[in-house]
Formats: structure tokens, sequence, C-alpha cells
């Protein structure tokens, strides 16, 4: 019987090794898995590069990874906010490396890595500093930058109901980068609010197939943290 | 003269977007523009993160943390709007799927090249977010700006200083003083404030401007 539900989250972040790269789900903190980033702090795995479209919020979640020096490089498209003030100091001490993307660029990037793609060509960020000193290409009259896939060893996100076959929902906004980052990573951990019956879920409805989720864990409360 | 006021450079966008258009307001100035969007036209807003048929804030009671803007501001979302992710999300902003977006702005060049993300200061931290894909990938791209910097300079400029977002991509400028399109090459006045001449608005700026009036 498949079931790649796990009981708690010590286990579902288990084997996240040193140096290893992670996609975090995650919009601010719409869809940002708090709890599995609070798990992945006890568990103790430093030097990682984390991949997530801003550098943290406030304290919590992905601010207090950070805070607890276990990122060495972090790729995302924002990480200047209001409350960002963990990244900026641990940025202007050169504590932390910064690979700055276009917001679209890290998708799609993200995308060929889950698809299988080499690499992609694509129109924005052409002619900034963003695309300095990378291939470019001129097809059919428009200017394209090469880019590459961006892989990840584990992915971190957050999903609203799950069967134990990984299959996956999500709700409003907080889907964001989840079913993307789902599909690059080698393992695929999701926190969910819910652990459903195989069946339950209308298959028409089901974003994630669970071919791209390796576990899941479920979430006992709805989070005060995610109100911030 | 009378410069426009903020809500009334937003108003003048608002006016202008068509029955039916698909729309990308940036973060900042340009979300003014859904204030004012007139309430007999369906007009669809896009936000980047996943989200088309967005409307307006929620009451306090019912604001929802999975349902905020690309400001990360509370909104709600109308019936008939959906979700999606990030992948699908950005093929809207890049493959040509929205109408319009408006965007605000450090500088415009002559030639449209618009500067909004980075001041390219030594210690400013950059962040890009989203405005490079709505920069290059919409149908029109609507820049609202003030025409002047605080210290006097003008922000349509001959040839930006500042690190680009995109290149020739700004179609039309909504300012304080005047609205303009960029058009082949040429920056066409349409409309200028009450009180405001041609002439005085020419002498605001080191490229050459030519009036043509919408109306």
């Amino acid at each position: 019987m498949i079931n790649k539900t796990v009981a708690t989250l010590e286990e579902s972040v288990a084997g996240i090794f040193d140096g290893a790269t992670v996609m975090i789900g995650g919009f601010g903190t719409a869809g940002q898995p708090a709890e599995l980033i609070d798990a992945l702090i006890h568990q103790g795995a430093r030097d990682l590069t984390i991949v997530n479209n801003n550098a943290g919020n406030g304290d919590i979640g992905l601010a207090a990874l950070l805070k607890a020096g276990r990122v060495r490089k972090i790729i995302c498209s924002f990480p200047r906010q209001s409350d960002s003030h963990v990244f900026d100091s641990l940025y202007r001490a050169g504590q932390i490396e910064l690979e700055l993307v276009p917001q679209g660029n890290l998708a799609v990037r993200i995308q060929a890595a889950g698809a299988g793609l080499g690499a992609i060509f694509t129109p924005t960020g052409f002619g900034t500093l963003l695309a300095e000193g990378k291939e470019t290409r001129h097809i059919d009259g428009k200017d394209y930058v090469l880019e590459y896939p961006i892989k990840a060893d584990f992915a971190l996100i957050k999903a609203h109901k799950g069967d134990r076959w990984g299959n996956l929902t999500y709700r409003k906004a907080a889907r964001n980068f989840g079913p993307i980052m789902a599909m690059a990573a080698d393992c695929t951990i999701a926190q969910v609010n819910q652990i459903v019956s195989l069946g339950e879920l209308d298959p028409e409805s089901v974003v994630t197939p669970g071919i791209f989720v390796q576990r899941l864990v479920r979430i006992q409360h709805q989070p005060a943290a995610s109100a911030a | 003269m009378n410069k426009w006021n903020r809500d009334q450079i937003a108003q003048k966008v608002a006016l202008d977007i068509p029955e039916g258009a698909y729309v990308n307001l940036g973060i900042g100035l340009p979300t003014r523009v859904a204030n004012f969007l007139p309430p007999d036209r369906e007009i669809i807003l896009h936000s980047e993160n996943g989200i088309l048929g967005m409307g307006p804030a929620p009451l306090p009671a019912d604001i929802d943390p999975d349902l905020i803007n690309a400001g990360k501001e509370p909104v709600t979302l109308q019936p008939g709007g959906c979700y999606f992710h990030h992948g699908d999300s950005f093929a809207m902003m890049r493959g040509g799927h929205l109408d319009i977006c408006v965007l605000g702005a450090f500088q415009v060049s002559r030639r449209g090249d618009l500067a909004n993300w980075h001041t390219g200061a030594p210690d400013a931290i950059p962040a890009v977010g989203g405005a490079m894909d709505l920069a290059i990938g919409a149908k029109k791209v609507y820049v609202m700006m003030d025409f002047l910097t605080k210290t006097g300079d003008c922000k349509l400029v001959d040839t930006c200083e500042y690190p680009l977002t995109g290149i020739g991509c700004v179609d039309r400028l909504y300012t304080d003083l005047a609205i303009i399109d960029i058009h082949q090459g040429q920056l066409l006045v349409r409309e200028l404030a009450d009180g405001l001449t041609f002439d005085d608005l020419q002498r605001l700026t080191g490229v050459t401007l030519t009036y043509q009036p919408a109306h």
C-alpha cells in the first residue's frame, strides 16, 4: 500500500542534508509552510541554498531559518520588503549570498527543471543587469535570454488537502509556487491542513498529482503565524 | 497651474481602461487605479501571485491570509474569479495575455525604456519581483509617475541612468503634468494639466516633445 503520509513534522524533514538546495513555497507568508520550516530549523541542516520568492518576513518561518544561520545562499525575486530585516542585516553583513531572479524567470526555471528541460529562452530581463553575461538569441524578431533550470533536492510546500497518494489541492492564493516547486525537487514534502481518504478529492480538481509528492504531513492547527 | 494629484492621475488611467480588459496594476501608486475603475465596465484584475478577478480589500472580519495581492495586502475574489499557480500567472504576463499593465517608474527614456526596480545605489538591496515580466509581456504598458523628481529633475529622459527593467516597453505616461504617448520614437503630448502650456512642459525636459492632443 502506498502511504506517503508521515506522522510527525520531525519525520517529514528527516534526511535534509547540509548543503542541500531546498525550495520553499509561498509568496510572503501566504502559502509559506511555516511548520515545515520550524521543523527544518529543529532538524539542524545547514549551509542550505534556499529558493523562495522572498527572503523572509518578520521573525518567523523563512526569516527564522535565516536568523538561525542555516542559509548560505538564497535564490529569490523580491528580498527587500518592509519586514525583511533579518535578510537585510545578513546581506549587509555579507553573511548571505543573493541570486536575484525576475519572478517569472524564477517560476519558469523551476518549471523547466520539473519538466526535464535543459534550458529555456525567456524575453524577461533582456538588456538588463539581471541578464548580464548571459547568452542571448534573436528569435522571430524578438530578443531572449538563455536561462537554466533551478532544481532542488527538497521542496517544502503548503497545500490544503492531500491523500495518501500525495494528491494535493490548495487554498486560494496560497497555491502560488507550490505546484511548480513540487515538480522540481527530488523529494517534495507537503504540509496539509487535512488528509482525506483516497478518492475523496475530486479528480478534476487535483492541482498537484501525487507523483510529484513524496511525503505529506498534517498540521493540527491553523497557525496563528500565517495571519501576520 | 494645477498639477494633477495622485488620485486624479489614477482616475485618468482608470477611464482609459476599456470594458473587458485584463489588467495588472503594479505595486504602489498604480494600485490606486482600482479605486476609480468605472463600475459599469467589467474589467478583470490580475495579481501576479495567482489571481484573476481580484476584488477590493475585505472588511477586517473577512481578512484571509491566503488571499493577498502582489503588495501582500488582503484582497477579495470577485464572482467568476479564479486562482492558479505561479507558472500560469507569469505565462499570462510574459505571454502577452494581459491587455494593460500599469507600473511606477524612476525614469522612462524617450524610446520607452523603463527603469523602476533598482536605484543602483551601492548600499541598496535590489528586489525585482514581477516588474521585468510585466514590462515586456503586457500588450500595453502604462507608467504612472511624477514628471519631475523631488529635486526637480525630469523623469522622462534621453537615456535612463538607473538600471533598466525593460527596453522600449512603455507605451504611455500618465504624469502629474501631462499624458504622453510613446509612439514610433516620438513623444506625443495628449493632454496637459490645467494652466500648463506645451512650451512650459517642453522647458522642463531635455527630450523633444510633440503636441498632439487626443481630442
